[in-house]
């Protein structure tokens, strides 16, 4: 075991030293994984019943939800309102980060703080004051409401996200661009966005995401023919436990993991 | 407070103007005005005869140099330069021929094709230079493009900018706080100071005829002694007469105090304290502290009632000026052509 007595960083501290942390640092992931991941193998079970570890193997649930409109036509509604959020809340959250961060008005960071408001009040909230102003308007059950909804949420991610990539990043180059001849608009798109371009796309991402992962707004103001996928996990697994959700939860780990690998993959490029 | 006051500045066509300044005395705040950067409360900007202060910046015709050089990382050297001939629409064939004769005037012959973070800082200054300058704006604004090289590529710029803008002939409005920098560029130095401007006038005028203590202390190295003022309008200093009369260039109200304004370079050493034709001042000092520093060695020579005199002195292998010491008694003196006197506003 040489590597325990070998440097683990520039200062005297070896890996030995250092096992304790990675002990630590394993449990940690374990607890965090682990109970995300027991539902990929129960997704493969043959039983009728959620089971751990399942005594024979199967692809039945997966035909099952492949095979059920009811399921399809979900998965459609939440694609179809994450694709809508991400492309209200991307240009939305761009623009707002932007001209907050350029403005210096002094009221520039109490508007920073408004606006991220949905990411700081509890979630419950939102989705019962939403709850209620849709009943109003009309808005319960329907796609623009859900779009709507979701992108409170998401722009708040997004602004912060290009709020850090505008901080890295010389504002004088813009200045310089509009000297030599370039309109504001035109400075912005020319000069500006193809360097921040990386975490534009990054809070895209971001942005569909949290729109797809979202529950709890759903479980209030999501129904019917225009009810989420995550509405219907949770409606299914309060009325009867059927490995079905194994199945989907599988898939939408597998979908999350690889959206958030490629922002990782997207972000390091930017460096 | 403002950050500019009362500032009534012309530039002439084709100058080199310099705004000196310590930091925050607004002289960048006034090149972002000209730039359209930021509109004043008030005033007038004009180039020539046109009002300008409501011309966007990308209307306004004018080459900029960040000190942050702001080229576009993700563009190539040619196409940094390229830009602005892209915006007017200049056809390919002219942009191309016009980016290489840019490139060549700052001598960066066959660098197009490179990114930019393959060049050096000294490169990155040439590239924003020519890009600047490559669409022939009316005027070129630089703001301190040179205070991020270190000291030997600094002075040799110093000297390129200056052949640059005799070649190009370009009205240029340059920001720096570096007084040495100010004196080796300009045409005329604009000394600016709290927002307002407390001096305009060439380099020698500025050095060898401050107007205020501002300019004296600010520009090169000085010691400032106060003069009395006896009931003949005459100036004294330590019972030596200075000048006969109040200068003519200041208003003769009595509400000021006079100043004399030493320049440690032109104060003179003698053998004995006879006082010779062209001597306004003759004193007899202690040499307080002396140090040597390579071209220069510097004493401090305390004359009179306590009052310490810098004195510049040149050096040489067998000077022996270069080996005096604390304690040691020197006689100095200061040419009639070398006084500077300057008013001062009372000190309640």
């Amino acid at each position: 075991m040489s590597w325990l007595n070998r440097p683990a960083s520039d200062t005297q501290v070896t890996h030995g030293g250092r096992l304790w942390l990675y002990l630590v640092a394993a449990i940690v992931m374990i607890l965090l994984v682990v109970p995300t991941l027991i539902v990929i193998p129960m997704s493969f079970s043959d039983s009728q019943y959620l089971e751990f570890p399942p005594s024979n193997w199967s692809l039945r649930w997966y035909h099952e939800y492949l095979e059920s409109s009811k399921w399809m036509r979900a998965t459609l509604t939440s694609i179809k309102v994450g694709i809508l959020t991400m492309c209200i809340a991307t240009p939305l959250g761009t623009m707002a980060a932007y001209a907050l961060f350029v403005s210096g008005h002094r009221a520039a960071r109490p508007v920073f703080l408004l606006l991220i408001t949905p990411m700081i009040v509890p979630v419950i909230l939102i989705a019962i004051g939403t709850f209620y102003a849709y009943g109003r308007v009309g808005l319960n059950n329907t796609i623009p409401g859900l779009v709507l909804a979701h992108t409170a949420l998401a722009t708040p991610l997004v602004m912060i996200v290009i709020t850090s990539a505008l901080r890295t990043y010389d504002l004088n180059q813009e200045r310089v661009a509009r000297s030599l001849g370039a309109n504001p608009v035109y400075a912005f798109f020319v000069i500006t966005l193809p360097q921040i371009k990386f975490s534009v796309m990054t809070a895209a991402l971001l942005s569909f995401l949290t729109s797809f992962d979202e529950v709890i707004i759903a479980i209030f103001i999501s129904g019917g023919v225009n009810a989420t996928i995550t509405k219907h996990m949770f409606s299914a697994l309060r009325d009867f436990i059927d490995p079905t959700i194994a199945a989907i939860s599988t898939i939408l780990v597998l979908i999350s993991t690889l959206l958030l690998l490629v922002t990782q993959y997207i972000g390091s490029r930017e460096k | 407070m403002y950050a500019l006051d009362d500032v009534d500045l012309e530039v002439f066509s084709g100058e080199f103007l310099t705004l000196l300044g310590p930091s925050g005395s607004g002289k960048t705040t006034l090149l972002m005005a000209i730039a359209g950067f930021n509109r004043p409360d008030s005033g007038s900007i004009r180039f020539g005869d046109t009002e300008m202060i409501l011309t966007p910046p990308h209307k306004r015709d004018v080459g900029m140099v960040f000190q942050s050089y702001a080229l576009f990382p993700h563009m190539t050297v040619a196409e940094n330069i390229g830009f602005p001939l892209k915006l007017r629409k200049v056809n390919s064939a002219e942009t191309a021929e016009r980016v290489t004769e840019a490139l060549a005037t700052v001598q960066l012959t066959g660098l197009g094709d490179r990114k930019i973070d393959q060049l050096s800082g000294g490169q990155r200054q040439r590239v924003a230079l020519a890009r600047a300058f490559v669409f022939r704006p009316r005027i070129l604004l630089m703001d301190e493009p040179l205070s991020a090289l270190d000291k030997k590529l600094r002075e040799q710029m110093q000297i390129e900018l200056k052949q640059l803008h005799r070649q190009l002939g370009v009205t240029t409005v340059y920001v720096t706080h570096d007084q040495r920098e100010a004196l080796t560029m300009s045409d005329r130095i604009a000394i600016i100071n709290h927002g307002k401007l407390a001096q305009v006038d060439t380099p020698q005028a500025i050095y060898n005829r401050p107007s205020n203590s501002f300019v004296a202390d600010f520009i090169g190295e000085s010691t400032i002694l106060p003069l009395t003022l006896d009931t003949q309008e005459r100036l004294l200093f330590e019972e030596q007469l200075v000048l006969d009369h109040l200068p003519e260039a200041f208003s003769k109200d009595n509400s000021r105090d006079w100043s004399l304004v030493v320049r440690p370079e032109r104060i003179s050493l003698n053998a004995d304290s006879q006082r010779s034709e062209n001597d306004c001042l003759v004193f007899r000092g202690e040499v307080k502290e002396f140090v040597y520093q390579g071209e220069t060695a510097l004493a401090l020579v305390k004359v009179g009632k306590d009052y310490d005199i810098s004195v510049r002195l040149g050096t040489n292998a067998a000077s022996s000026q270069t080996m005096m010491k604390p304690g040691d008694e020197v006689n100095l003196s200061l040419s009639r052509d070398d006084v500077i006197v300057i008013p001062q506003e009372k000190t309640p």
